[in-house]
């Protein structure tokens, strides 16, 4: 991810290559450059915007993106270069010989200014009424630059209809501003390749495959697209008018559950900085707007671990025991933007994608059966909200097979931004809340459910389980305090051997009917890798398809968005590398403090087996909730 | 092919097939660089840039695999002298691409053809073949061993802005014509992200007559500043048309003399980008320090209505623009509603006066030279014949 060699993109947009010296410290490897008088030594490539940012001043962007190769189209970050007749892109200029740059001379001023207005005069909406109001970049550069009428006049009607075809995007192409960054997000960031912008002149802009409504083209849903648009012209299809409809009915029995990276994102919608862990304020609040109860997601994550563990035990015991074939490696099946990416680009690997589905359609199922029982409501009454980091959990909770309970299992994805903005509407100020307990019967989770947010996070709270689960030992024996360092960060791709040894434990009793005993496991390595960011799954495909290393992997995660749920598209705009560092620092500090780490030790686990699904993980019962089956979707679509 | 009878001091001087390549395979690269850079030639595409230098780069690159291209997209309005060489001249266009693949050490050449043009292909395709079996072109060119160069011809998609350079390349390697960031150039990051040297059909095609004449007989044409002679397209009113040869440095009004232009109220000197010169400045010269051309001369008469012509350059580039900056695709439109505007006499010296201003910063900070010219001839007509178009009545003229 962090690495932007093999971009599929455009040349304009490629970023320059530059060899970078060995030791930056020779002669060569620095270039000094005077910025409005000032003299500064920054590293041989170094952009102009990046110098400037070193030393101290400010430049107004918009089509550039941290995350993003540059495009340079905006044009609002000209600035003055010595012994050049036009101004220069800075984001776009990389500094390789000695210059003299100003950054807010006459000229540069009045281009910026002309081209704001430009902008303007092309964008429909007014801003009092737009979802973006107030974290828009667009409005904020004009507020910067003073703008307080529209020079070049302003649309009075809109170019495009909207198009609210899709579950999750809804995109409104008279907001556009034309930066790209959602195409270089689409094909270059998550290699979907979905948007690109067409026509020419004043004519161009942003489209799908032959302009077909989004729901029709291959678009995963991943929403990282809206997370980098600086405008309202992208969004998520939010349901919180819904939502509050649902709270206000006092027949309907109201149910949220949450997941960990809202909570460790949500305090950004409420002028925190990154990095806040806000899960249990969280609790409060949402149970002040009205919901009846608030679940930990965590909890079907734990229940994910067992199930999904379960079944790569399952199909290991049949390659390795039974000679039998049994698609491996098993990939990891809990994000839905992955989930439909395989099922457009590799439907020949549905089988390998575990059938266990995602935490949230786990909880869903469960809510309106297990729960609805045990509180003695009609599950026709109960409306299950789902609080997630993601655009694509929208479109997860409105497939037709989702329907285990006999209703529909998730009534809504609700994202952060949408949630802050419901609670905000509340006239709640989430910091100040006192903080509160999740809701029985599920109460508290494990860490490991936690740190499902991060990349990685699903591939540890596997292992910590596995790891008990055979060898008879303690996660902390072997991994110290059961973080599994090799597993984190911001890799790409991420790969670990895991060697079994010869001495196995006892097969625990949850699981003792599948299988018998651990001794065809005895000089087994278990091989695991991890992606995240569609870009880096493709990479591991491609090498599965050509029978390189990942082919011999057992288990491999997989997250469609840079950085796993962290940095999903329903999250806090902005979302850049340092925020999702934070995000997931805050994640693994929580994961830390708590007791309970290890999903097969979580007692509420060990009930519902128990209680309700009594015949074992990948039993019956389980399989007729927990598990799903998926569709072979293809490049086209009809 | 038929040949017209054309006369010219360099490029219509006579030339034989194959001379100029003899000539420089019997030297270095390095001293075939060091006459082209003893003529001072400039990129005739518009730019201007000195081609020796622009070789140098591209020769110093460190890289096994390097391109040639030619450009023969001749898109802007007016020109039709790249076709003249093409059809007529082939044998200096072709030389040229391999001297220069000799001098930067590239395997491959590419002709990027305007669509326009198809009907050329086949011939200028049988040419090459009669090169290749002359030993101009494949393996040890001429029993220069390890001296290997071919051409292809691929036809360009239509668009005004795949002349530009990198919007060419772009298009080359199959994408939308848009222009590039630069830095990086092509001479170190061109087509495919190998060094690369863009040149103009009829700079290519001064080269053989450069190496064979030699670096001083080319400077006895032309300025200081502007040495050789150049081709005009030359359209509009005048009894006239064609492509002419004449030397840097000539009058404009020499040259409506030569094509007999009578009553002639301006000159449109480089096309829709270039600038409207009105008959008080026809004593200015055609040449890089003064009145800049990449060779299209039109003329406007006194029965013009200036305004039209504007409007029609205007209509174009909001056509033309590739849509991907924000001062090129949205400021041309503005210009073509001020343009409107005026029209009908609906506008004040303020807003006109803002949409100059506008035309300036379209100038610095488009991303490529179409938008970075696009605006020169709003400007030059606005200011050069406010009398004609903001007559006293409102503006209310034009129709
Ligand atoms: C919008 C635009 C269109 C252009 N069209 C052409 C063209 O048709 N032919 C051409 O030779 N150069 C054209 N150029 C100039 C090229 O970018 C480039 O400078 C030239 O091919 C370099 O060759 P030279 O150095 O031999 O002049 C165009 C430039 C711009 C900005
Ligand atoms: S997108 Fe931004 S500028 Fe446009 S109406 Fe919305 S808030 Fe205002
Ligand atoms: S949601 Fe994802 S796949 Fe769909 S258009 Fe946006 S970036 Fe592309
Ligand atoms: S939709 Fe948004 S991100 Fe995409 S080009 Fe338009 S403004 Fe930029
Ligand atoms: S100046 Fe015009 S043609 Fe050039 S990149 Fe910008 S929009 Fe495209
Ligand atoms: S931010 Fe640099 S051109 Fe857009």
């Amino acid at each position: 991810m962090e690495s932007k060699d093999n971009l599929r993109v455009p040349g304009s947009q490629k970023p320059l290559t530059i060899e970078k010296p060995s030791d930056l410290n020779t002669i060569g490897g620095t270039v000094s450059v005077e910025i409005n008088e000032k003299k500064i030594t920054v590293p041989l490539g170094t952009t102009i915007l990046e110098a400037c940012k070193m030393s101290g001043i400010s430049i107004p962007t918009l089509c550039n993106h941290e995350d993003l190769c540059v495009a340079g189209v905006c044009r609002i970050c000209v600035v003055e270069v010595e012994g050049m007749r036009t101004l220069q892109a800075s984001c776009a200029f990389p500094i390789t010989a000695p210059m003299k740059i100003r950054t807010s001379t006459p000229m540069v001023r009045k281009a910026r200014r002309n081209i704001i207005d430009l902008m303007l005069s092309e964008h429909y909406g007014e801003c009092y009424s737009c979802f973006r109001n107030g974290k828009c970049e667009l409005q904020a550069l004009a507020k910067e630059y003073g703008v307080d009428s529209y020079t070049y006049g302003h649309v009075s009607k809109p170019k495009y209809e909207i198009d609210k075809s899709s579950y999750s995007v809804i995109r409104d192409m008279s907001k556009c501003v034309l930066c790209k960054r959602c195409v270089r997000t689409c094909i270059d960031l998550q290699e979907v390749g979905v948007l690109e912008a067409v026509d020419r002149g004043d004519k161009t802009h942003i489209s799908t495959f032959l302009n077909k409504p989004l729901n029709d083209v291959i678009c995963i849903n991943c929403g990282q697209c809206i997370n980098r648009c600086p405008t309202a012209a992208l969004r998520a299809n939010d349901p919180s008018d819904e939502i509050w409809a649902a709270i206000d009915d006092p027949k309907k029995h109201v149910i949220i559950q949450t997941a960990p990276s809202p909570r460790a994102a949500i305090g950004e919608e409420f002028g925190l900085g990154a990095g806040h862990s806000m899960t249990r304020e969280l609790n409060t609040a949402l149970k002040r707007i009205g919901f009846d109860k608030v679940f930990d997601t965590n909890f079907t994550a734990d229940l994910t671990i067992i199930e999904e563990g379960t079944e790569l035990i399952l199909r290991l015991y049949k390659a390795l025991v039974k000679k039998e074939d049994a698609a491996l490696p098993q990939f990891t099946s809990c994000s839905p933007g992955w989930v439909k990416f395989i099922e457009h680009y590799y439907p020949d690997y549905l089988d390998n994608l575990s059938s266990a589905k995602s935490p949230q359609q786990m909880f869903g199922a469960l809510i309106k059966t297990f729960y609805a029982q045990k509180a003695g409501i009609d599950p026709s009454d109960v409306v299950s909200v789902a609080l997630m980091p993601c655009s694509a959990k929208k479109f997860e909770c409105n497939r037709p097979e989702m329907h285990a309970s006999g209703f529909k299992d998730v009534d809504y994805g609700l994202t952060t931004r949408e949630m802050a903005k419901m609670i905000r509407e509340a006239g709640i100020n989430l910091p100040e809340m006192p903080k509160s307990d999740f809701d029985d019967p599920f109460g508290e989770a494990s860490g490991a459910g936690l740190i499902f947010g991060a990349t990685g996070g699903v591939m540890e709270a596997a292992i910590r389980s596995v790891v008990e689960f055979v060898l008879g030992k303690k996660t902390e024996d072997i991994f110290e305090k059961a973080n599994i360092i090799p597993l984190r960060g911001f890799d790409g791709v991420k790969y670990m051997e895991i060697p079994i040894g010869n001495e196995v434990g006892e097969v625990p009793d949850i699981i003792k009917h599948l299988v018998p005993d651990w001794n065809w496991l005895k000089g087994a390595t278990l091989k695991i890798a991890v992606a995240h960011g569609t870009a880096n799954a493709k990479k591991i495909m491609d090498n599965i398809k050509a029978g390189g290393k990942f082919s011999e992997c057992h288990f491999i995660e997989f997250m469609a968005c840079p950085g796993g749920c962290i940095g999903g598209g329903g999250q806090p705009i902005p979302t850049t590398p340092e925020i999702r560092k934070l995000r997931a620092k805050a994640i693994y500090a929580e994961d830390e403090s708590l007791e309970l780490r290890k999903s097969h030790e979580n007692p509420n686990v060990v009930k519902i087996y128990n209680e309700f699904l009594t015949d074992g993980p990948c039993g019956h019962q389980s399989h007729k909730l927990l598990h799903t089956h998926y569709t072979k979707r293809g490049r086209y679509i009809a | 092919m038929e040949k017209k009878e054309r006369k010219g001091a360099v490029l219509f001087s006579a030339y034989k097939r194959g001379d100029g390549i003899k000539k420089v395979l019997a030297k270095s690269r390095e001293d075939v660089l060091l006459d082209i850079r003893e003529s001072k030639l400039k990129g005739r595409g518009g730019a201007g840039f000195p081609t020796a230098t622009k070789w140098m780069m591209v020769a110093a690159a460190n890289s096994e695999t390097k391109y040639i291209i030619c450009n023969a997209d001749e898109g802007e309005p007016g020109t039709f002298k790249d076709r003249v060489l093409l059809l007529e001249y082939p044998e200096l266009v072709f030389d040229g691409m391999v001297i220069a693949a000799y001098i930067i050490g590239a395997k491959n050449g590419i002709v990027y053809l305007r669509g326009e043009y198809e009907y050329l292909k086949k011939s200028l395709e049988d040419y090459l073949e009669s090169m290749r079996k002359d030993n101009l072109l494949g393996q040890n060119i001429l029993s220069k061993k390890g001296f290997d160069f071919d051409i292809t011809i691929r036809m360009g998609s239509g668009a005004y802005v795949c002349g530009e350079e990198t919007a060419l390349i772009e298009s080359l390697e199959g994408s939308r014509g848009e222009a590039r960031n630069r830095p990086p150039f092509p001479v170190t990051t061109g087509y495919m992200g190998h060094p690369t040297t863009v040149n103009n059909v009829e700079t290519l095609a001064s080269i053989p007559h450069i190496v064979s004449k030699g670096g001083e007989w080319f400077k006895k044409n032309g300025t200081d500043k502007s040495t050789g002679s150049k081709l005009f397209s030359v359209s509009g009113d005048c009894r006239k048309p064609g492509v002419y040869e004449l030397p840097w440095g000539t009058k404009i009004s020499d040259l409506l003399k030569i094509v007999e232009a009578e009553d002639s109220k301006a000159v449109q000197v480089g096309g829709a980008s270039g600038f409207c010169i009105p008959k008080s400045q026809f004593n200015r010269t055609l040449a890089y320090e003064d009145a800049a051309t990449g060779g299209s001369i039109i003329i406007f008469n006194e029965s013009r209505n200036m305004l039209h012509i504007l409007k029609n350059f205007m209509e174009f580039f909001v056509e033309e623009s590739c849509g991907q900056c924000t001062p090129c695709r949205i400021g041309n439109v503005k210009l073509l509603e001020g343009i409107r505007m005026i029209e009908k006499g609906e506008y004040t010296f303020n807003y006109m006066n803002q949409l100059k201003d506008l035309g300036r910063t379209m100038q610095v900070a488009s991303k490529c030279g179409l938008g970075q010219s696009s605006p020169n001839s709003f400007i030059s007509i606005l200011e050069n014949f406010k009398d004609e178009i903001f007559n006293g009545n409102g503006g209310n003229n034009g129709k």
